[in-house]
């Protein structure tokens, strides 16, 4: 299973507490963890990335194993520890002050 | 027992608030999805406890919650809102072709019938409508494909389809306005569209009678009398006696003619409500003097109402969707202001006390009278 850790915002819109667990079929990337984090949490679909193009919303960043991975390719594998379990992907809101 | 329940809208979340007919003492429930920008809720006039809510954010984008049992619980429904076909351009800022692109729902206009029938008014400027409860949407498109929406450009507020009004009397019939193309009619249910401005002039345009390009902030009308409609412009309050085939100018003496919101009394269908602003570049009351004005003939005459309203060092904002009435008698208004204050008065504006003074800055009030 992998472990995704949601911004307050989405754990409430979700009905979730705490991390998430999602199982994912196949290789483990961005994409096939929201694939299945979408599937399992429907009210989620449109708040990471658009409904359409699957675009990453410009104020989401995904953090792993200490790494911004928000740039890389969302078909490329997520580190072993995510894919094995061990370590959470992270879905974090862009900071802003005001 | 009759009462009423007033919907609050705030950039950070929706507040329910609820009192007998009396309307002197108010239960305050909220903030419900606290945090997140409410545009708008509105409850179906077909089942009192059916509420649709616009919930936004610019992280997370948009979501529309759905209640069945009157705001106690809500559940997130379809938030999926695209374009139908290709969605060509509009002017941007500069001039220059801007694709359409979706930012948020503004309003929310329940069917009249219909509990699962929702329409949204959207930024950029578009019609959806949904048939099942909010699950699924689908744009009306033969508004963002009128002939002129190439020329249509964005108010300093985004592009934005900010009022929607379902004619009481003629189910195809559905009037919108935008900023800033202006108002537009539709007679076949939303299939075709064409604009209805003419009247209306505007200084901040390059032809200040132009059919298209108008700032209108808000248009409203009485359900018994649905061809005559007021409209709070930019700069202007106008009225149409013929559903908008022509308009003419009623702000009298108001102060200032500049605002956002406008209402109709719910048993005088020449009773209306405006709150006069400054001006476009000061947006607060003139003399830091919070007054709503009536007019009780339909325009050019107008009264100030200010008992229980602040009169000194007031410099709060009334957006365009945050004024409402309910039908109880005598007829109340409400409205929120941008400094967080709901406004109450239980005898059609002669008087007013604030429900609540400190809530986050209000977006939206809609009213239900609860039999």
């Amino acid at each position: 299973m992998i472990c995704v850790v949601l911004p307050a915002h989405l754990r409430t819109l979700a009905h979730v507490d705490g991390e998430v667990k999602v199982h994912v079929e196949g290789q483990v990337t961005q994409r096939s963890v929201l694939d299945a984090l979408e599937a399992d949490y429907p009210m989620l679909r449109g708040t990471m990335r658009d409904q359409v193009t699957h675009q990453r919303r410009a104020f989401l960043r995904f953090f792993a194993c200490e790494q911004d991975l928000s740039h890389e390719s969302p078909d490329a594998p997520l580190p072993d520890a995510v894919a094995m379990g061990a370590e959470p992907l992270l879905i974090v809101g862009a900071m802003a002050g005001g | 027992m009759s009462g009423v329940r007033v919907l609050v809208g705030t950039r950070k979340g929706a507040f329910v608030l609820t009192s007998d007919a009396k309307r002197e003492g108010w239960d305050v429930s909220g903030p419900h999805f606290g945090g997140w920008e409410i545009y708008h809720l509105k409850a179906s006039p077909a089942d009192p406890n059916r509420l649709y809510a616009s919930q936004s954010s610019g992280w997370f984008g948009q979501q529309i919650q759905r209640s069945n049992d009157g705001g106690k619980t809500w559940e997130a429904v379809g938030n999926k809102f695209v374009y139908d076909g290709a969605t060509g351009t509009h002017q941007w800022y500069d001039g220059t072709p801007h694709p359409w692109e979706f930012a948020r729902v503004w309003h929310l206009e329940p069917s009249p019938t219909e509990p699962d029938t929702v329409y949204a008014g959207v930024e950029d400027a578009a019609l959806f409508r949904s048939i099942d409860g909010g699950q699924t949407w689908q744009e009306l498109p033969g508004l963002r494909t009128h002939g002129s929406a190439s020329s249509w450009q964005p108010g300093a507020g985004g592009m934005c389809l900010h009022t929607i009004l379902l004619d009481p009397s003629d189910s195809e019939r559905i009037f919108i306005a935008i900023s800033a193309a202006g108002t537009f009619r539709s007679d076949d249910a939303g299939k075709t569209w064409r604009p209805i401005n003419r009247g209306l002039r505007s200084e901040q345009i390059p032809n200040p009678t132009a059919e298209v390009g108008h700032c209108v902030h808000r248009i409203a009308m009485h359900r018994s009398r649905p061809s005559v409609l007021f409209m709070q412009k930019h700069w202007d309050v106008m009225r149409s006696d013929d559903a908008g085939e022509s308009w003419r100018e009623v702000s009298g003496n108001l102060p200032t003619d500049f605002g956002f919101p406008i209402d109709v009394h719910a048993h005088e269908p020449d009773t209306i409500y405006v709150v006069p602003i400054k001006s476009d570049s000061e947006h607060y009351p003139p003399d830091g003097r919070l007054r709503v004005y009536r007019s009780r003939t339909g325009g050019n005459e107008w009264e100030a109402l200010t008992k229980g309203l602040p009169q000194r060092d007031c410099y709060v904002n009334v957006l365009r969707d945050a004024m409402a009435v309910d039908s109880l008698d005598p007829c109340g208004v409400y409205f929120g202001t941008t400094g967080g204050q709901v406004y109450a008065s239980a005898n059609a504006g002669d008087s007013w006390a604030p429900i609540v003074r400190d809530l986050p800055s209000v977006v939206s009030v809609e009213v239900q009278t609860l039999p």
